[in-house]
């Protein structure tokens, strides 16, 4: 780990911002980025307020009515509540099996007090790489077989099996940096490992751990092919999975689309601004070797 | 005796640790493990996925497959897929990265306006492409059409279906780049930056000498798993176009999908399965070797 220090004083190369042509240049292609960026998002909004046939006519005109009628029909039609329960309870499911085994795992890994530390690294390393379609066929006549198919809290517990490799290596980086001397204090007054765990590490740990958190809940709201394969009554969809099965039902009326589009955007992009420093802290300690 | 008593105090202390790694073994053992052995033994039978019986056929899978217009096709297109991937998000990923560090601009609003479409599900966004970028009808394509432009959606023509599923797949996933990029970037030393500009070094020489050499490491770590994750690209692909049209989109994910699920090939389905595991651990080498420095030593 660098100096914390210089490195926060790197977004300062100069010593005074000058306005200049180069920077006028750089502005103008991060600007025309964050267009493209936001462009599709912003046409869906504007026409979930349009009927079908003024969507027909011109996608790029303005509303003639703030009405909020197309959502209200979308939601009851697409029964979108019903959809955002069943995506609640499939992402809470995989966050709590994540975190456990993520957390545990990435203690024995940062710890390395037992020998096995070597193989199970190596182990989970593969694991990053190793396809869905490696497993999928198995996983889906075992979950036939337990008669889970379409138990949307197993599936979310399959989809966290599937993604720990990441999550326990993020969690490693964070029970390394926790002070070797903390857990001996704790030890000579007679704390066990566990309670080591529960009492000293994890608190100060729980930072990093609200960061695996939101990687794995992410993940797993928006995965497709495990929960597609894995839930296959419309009773059990959740809220990607109603949208995907909207768009089949109402491909002929635009306004129910693009409204249910909105309904889908809106609330990730509203946690996502509320939890941007978790999202961005975990996808970077995840990549970024340092 | 005494040596007895130090063992049996070892093994107490070493039971905590094995405890703790039993949840993630056993939920990665369940999942992905055990499954994964299935589908190896899996690919050597024929199996429709119901029956009980897998009856033992060796080879025969492979060599259908090498022999397997499709197959190549999908193999093909996930080659062309990953020349894609290592390039046209890395550049422009690389590019804001550094103009946002360099110039140093308003690094959190961009950073958040780069991230929406990241983190939104591949269905939504195919949705929302689908039909207000490449619909005849509604979309931006359908505008420009009675615009008088000659232009149709890039999905329905086979030479040009791959690079609009990829256009879309690349529009979600740039911004994530740009976000590891950034955070590599911001750890320049500051003293090297210094000296550079004192030298009167110029935005490319500063580029090349200072911010390239020093996010390397994190560069090279993403080429791999942008390798690893082009060979296992499933979802944009199936819900923009399935495949199709006449499998100028197919990739051996939505091939082995279709094996399974529409023709109940399952052993066959395993046998392309089993090719892209291997492709990916050939990767997984690479992704092991250049990582090794930061999590075994």
């Amino acid at each position: 780990m660098r100096n914390k220090r210089s490195s926060r004083k790197i977004m300062q190369p100069h010593s005074k911002r000058k306005i200049t042509v180069p920077f006028c240049i750089a502005v103008s292609v991060l600007v025309l980025l964050a267009v493209i960026a936001l462009f599709p998002l912003a046409l869906v909004v504007l026409n979930s307020f349009k009927t079908h046939t003024q969507i027909m006519t011109n996608p790029f005109s303005w509303p003639t009515s703030l009405s909020l009628d197309n959502y209200v029909y979308t939601w009851t039609t697409g029964k979108f509540g019903e959809g955002f329960i069943n995506s609640i309870k499939l992402t809470s499911s995989a966050i709590i099996a994540g975190v456990i085994g993520s957390s545990t795992m990435g203690y024995v890994l940062a710890t390395r007090r037992v020998k096995t530390w070597r193989p199970l690294t190596l182990y989970f390393m593969l694991a990053t790489t190793v396809p869905l379609q490696m497993f999928m066929l198995p996983l889906y006549t075992t979950f036939v077989d337990l008669k889970l198919m379409g138990n949307v809290c197993a599936v979310g517990v399959a989809i966290a099996a599937w993604n720990l490799p990441m999550p326990i290596f993020l969690m490693r980086t964070y029970f390394l940096k926790v002070p070797y001397e903390l857990e001996e204090a704790a030890r000579i007054d007679g704390a066990n490992t566990f309670h080591v765990l529960t009492k000293v590490i994890m608190p100060i740990v729980s930072p990093g751990i609200i960061t695996v958190a939101c990687i794995i809940g992410l993940f797993s709201w928006n995965e497709y092919l495990l929960t597609t394969t894995l839930l296959q009554n419309e009773a059990n969809f959740t809220v990607t999975l109603k949208f995907l099965n909207l768009n089949g039902t109402f491909s002929r009326d635009f306004s129910v689309i693009m409204a249910g589009a909105v309904i889908m955007v809106i609330p990730m992009v509203l946690v996502f601004l509320l939890l941007q420093k978790r999202f961005v802290e975990g996808m970077s300690n995840g990549a970024v070797k340092g | 005796m005494y040596k007895t008593r130090y063992r049996k105090d070892v093994r107490e202390r070493k039971l905590p640790y094995h405890l703790l790694s039993l949840p993630a073994v056993l939920l990665s053992g369940a999942v992905v493990l055990i499954p994964a052995i299935q589908t190896i033994y899996a690919a050597f039978t024929k199996w429709n996925g119901i029956s009980k019986t897998k009856e033992w056929i060796g080879l025969q899978n492979f060599q259908e497959l090498f022999s397997d217009w499709v197959y190549w096709k999908a193999v093909t297109n996930n080659c062309k897929w990953t020349l894609l991937f290592v390039t046209v998000p890395v550049i422009v990923a690389m590019l804001a990265a550094v103009l946002i560090a360099y110039y140093r601009i308003g690094h959190k609003t961009f950073q958040a306006i780069y991230l929406v479409p990241y983190i939104l599900a591949p269905t939504t966004n195919a949705i929302i492409w689908l039909n207000i970028i490449f619909s005849p009808n509604a979309g931006l394509i359908g505008f420009l059409q009675r615009a008088g432009w000659d232009i149709t959606s890039p999905l329905g023509n086979m030479s040009t279906a791959l690079l609009g599923v990829a256009m879309v797949d690349i529009w979600h996933y740039w911004g994530f780049l740009t976000v590891i990029f950034l955070a590599a970037l911001r750890q320049t030393p500051h003293d090297q930056l210094e000296s550079a500009q004192l030298d009167g070094a110029n935005g490319w020489k500063l580029f090349f000498n200072i911010y390239l050499p020093n996010i390397m490491p994190t560069v090279s770590l993403m080429l791999v798993l942008i390798v690893i994750y082009s060979f296992m690209t499933y979802d944009y692909i199936y819900l923009l176009t399935m495949g199709g049209p006449a499998h100028s989109t197919e990739v051996l994910s939505t091939y082995a999908y279709s094996l399974a699920f529409s023709a109940f090939k399952f052993g066959k389905a395993a046998a392309v399965s089993l090719s892209m595991g291997v492709i990916g651990s050939v990767a997984a080498f690479f992704y092991t070797w250049l990582s090794r420095k930061e999590v075994v030593e």
